[in-house]
Order: structure tokens, then sequence, then C-alpha cells
């Protein structure tokens, strides 16, 4: 009688494909895109005259971040954590405060009028600034926008900024604008 | 009766974990595919910032990587340890951007050449005097859309 040659146990074979598999997903780091976006301005043409955009002084408010990496706000130290308070506060001015910036009645297409803060934040650092002090501060600034962009659109909406809609985010970001200027390098060394 | 009655010691059929493994290879096959080989090869050693509000880039194809960091610990002998820009393949000045993105603009396609953006992967620990003087030469050559890569920090 022939011997029968038993059968390759092949419960097995997908144990080691999960290994494989696992050593995949472990190894292989995805690509991570993202990120905080920004617009820079326009460099000013050499052969016109710098143009003074007269902006009122109210409307500005001008972050400072030392070598040290050390914060001022407006005119006073403050720690990064506050910084957002400081923004938000800044930018809603409910008691219509004549230090901080002034409103504007602005038509909104599809929305109504609205008053637009015209307050800007002006974002100065040194060379001597690590990169990770000036994210942190991009940050604060940006999550204070956010957070104010989704107060807005669930007091009107009802709903997060996020779950919107393509043109309502529009409105909203038309009312609450992200203007962050990034100046000219200045040596904020002295302070 | 002595139809249904046991022959011996009943046994439940095993199941047939033959096709498992297909599946399985098939999910690694899907996980080899999609995932994209870097094309160039780091020279910097770059740690991103952590931000919160990072958000994610629409458009890949449409980002040129400008990388900043000190150079990797076999390279450090040769090109010491200061933050230092990397385009492409290679080590590079801030001069070399304007070709940089020359290059960059002319390999999209005319259409989206407006909506390039580009990523500065820079680390964490890098001085801003570098970034300023990229962004300076950036806006030298209207490529106004840029982006701070940044990740999400981890949550624990």
């Amino acid at each position: 009688m022939a011997k029968k040659l038993p059968e390759i146990n092949s419960s097995s074979t997908a144990d080691i494909a999960f290994l494989l598999l696992s050593f995949f997903l472990m190894t292989s780091n995805m690509e991570q895109n993202s990120g905080l976006q920004r617009r820079l301005p326009p460099m000013p043409d050499e052969n016109q005259e710098v143009q003074n955009q007269k902006i009122n002084r109210r409307n500005i408010l001008v972050v400072k971040v030392n070598s040290a990496d050390r914060l001022m706000a407006g005119n006073e130290p403050i720690d990064v954590s506050l910084l957002k308070y400081k923004v938000k506060e800044y930018l809603v001015n409910a008691n219509n405060d004549p230090k901080l910036p002034e409103k504007e009645m602005k038509n909104i297409e599809g929305f109504g009028e609205y008053e637009v803060s015209k307050g800007v934040i002006s974002l100065q650092n040194d060379r001597g600034t690590s990169y990770q002090m000036y994210i942190a501060v991009q940050n604060e600034i940006v999550k204070a926008i956010d957070e104010l962009r989704d107060d807005f659109s669930r007091a009107h909406y009802g709903k997060p900024y996020l779950s919107l809609d393509e043109d309502k985010q529009k409105i909203v970001r038309e009312a609450i604008p992200q203007n962050i200027s990034e100046a000219e390098p200045k040596d904020v060394s002295k302070n | 009766m002595a139809k249904f009655g046991r022959s011996g010691k009943r046994e439940v059929p095993g199941l047939t974990t033959a096709s498992m493994s297909d599946i399985v290879f098939m999910l690694l096959f899907f996980f080899m595919v999609t995932t994209q080989l870097r094309e160039t090869e780091n020279k910097v050693m770059v740690r991103l910032p952590e931000a919160s509000q990072s958000a994610k880039l629409e458009r890949k194809d449409l980002a040129a990587y400008i990388n900043v960091g000190p150079p990797t610990r076999n390279l450090q002998a040769q090109y010491g340890n200061d933050a230092r820009i990397q385009l492409n393949d290679s080590f590079r000045t801030v001069d070399d951007i304007r070709d940089f993105i020359a290059t960059e603009r002319e390999s999209k396609s005319e259409a989206d050449r407006q909506f390039m953006t580009v990523s500065i992967k820079a680390d964490e620990n890098v001085r801003m005097g570098i970034i300023t003087d990229i962004k300076q030469e950036l806006r030298r050559c209207s490529a106004l859309k840029i982006m701070y890569a940044a990740r999400k920090p981890s949550q624990d």
C-alpha cells in the first residue's frame, strides 16, 4: 500500500502573511503633509515708493518674539498659553473699546450686513528666535481665529465651522478674516 | 435510525483557512501599492514642530519642498552641524532657491502653476534667521503660497 503523503498544513501561511503585513504597516510612515498655510505679502517694487500704508494704530496688534523666545503682545510681555485669549479679546472687541480695533459694516454676499473687525495681527520675530517657538505662536493665533470662526458659525448656522458647506465657510471666512501679517525682518532684540 | 447513528467519533469539520492567506496578501499588496516611497534621500534631519491647528495640504502634487535642518549624522563630519537647506537631492544655499522654484514651476501644468505651494519643512530647533532668508527669497520670486510643515501633537 502506497504511503499517503500528509497534507501540508496551510493554516500558518495566514500568520506569516499577517506578520509581513504588520511589518510593512509599522515601518512605512505615511508622508504626512500637514501644516500651517500662509500667504506671503508680495515684494514691494524697488522703484516704487514705499507707500505708507496708513493703518490706524489701534488696528494692529504687534506680537514680537525675541531671540530668547520671549513674547510681547501689544506692549506687555505675555505667555504663549495666554496669547490666544489676548488675540480673541482683541479681535472681538465686544465693548467697542477705542483702544481695540475698529469694525466696519460690510455686506457679505449671501449673509447680509456684518461688522467685520479691521484688526491685523502683526508678527515680528528675531533672527535668533527658534522655529519651534515661532510655529507655536503662529499656531496660537490661528487657533484664536479658528475658535472665533467656530463661535460665529455655531451662532448663525448651529454647526461647527468645519462641517459647513463650502459657500457658508466662505461667508464665515469673510466675516472673520485671518489677517496675520508677517512683517519685514526686523531686529527686535532690543526690546 | 441506523442511518443517523454515530459512526465512530463525530468531528466538527475544520474551517478552511487556506483562503485567509489570500485575503491577507491582498491587503498586503494594497498597502505596498498605496505607500509611496520617498523619491529623494534626506540629507538633513528634520523633526517637525508641533501645531495643533495644522491643516492638510489638498493638492500634494502641487507642492515643492524645502528641507531645512542640521545634516544627518554621517554627513556631519563633512558639513558640520549648522542648519542647511536641502533642495531636491543636495545641499544648497538661499541663492539657489530662485532656480529651484523656477524648475518646480516649469514641471507643473500651466493651469495649476498659481496654486503651487512651497512647503517649508524645517527642524524645530533651527533659528528663524535662515527661515526669514528663505521667506524673503520666496517673496522675491513671488512664490507666495507657503506652508510651514508641522505635525499634529500626539494625544497621550
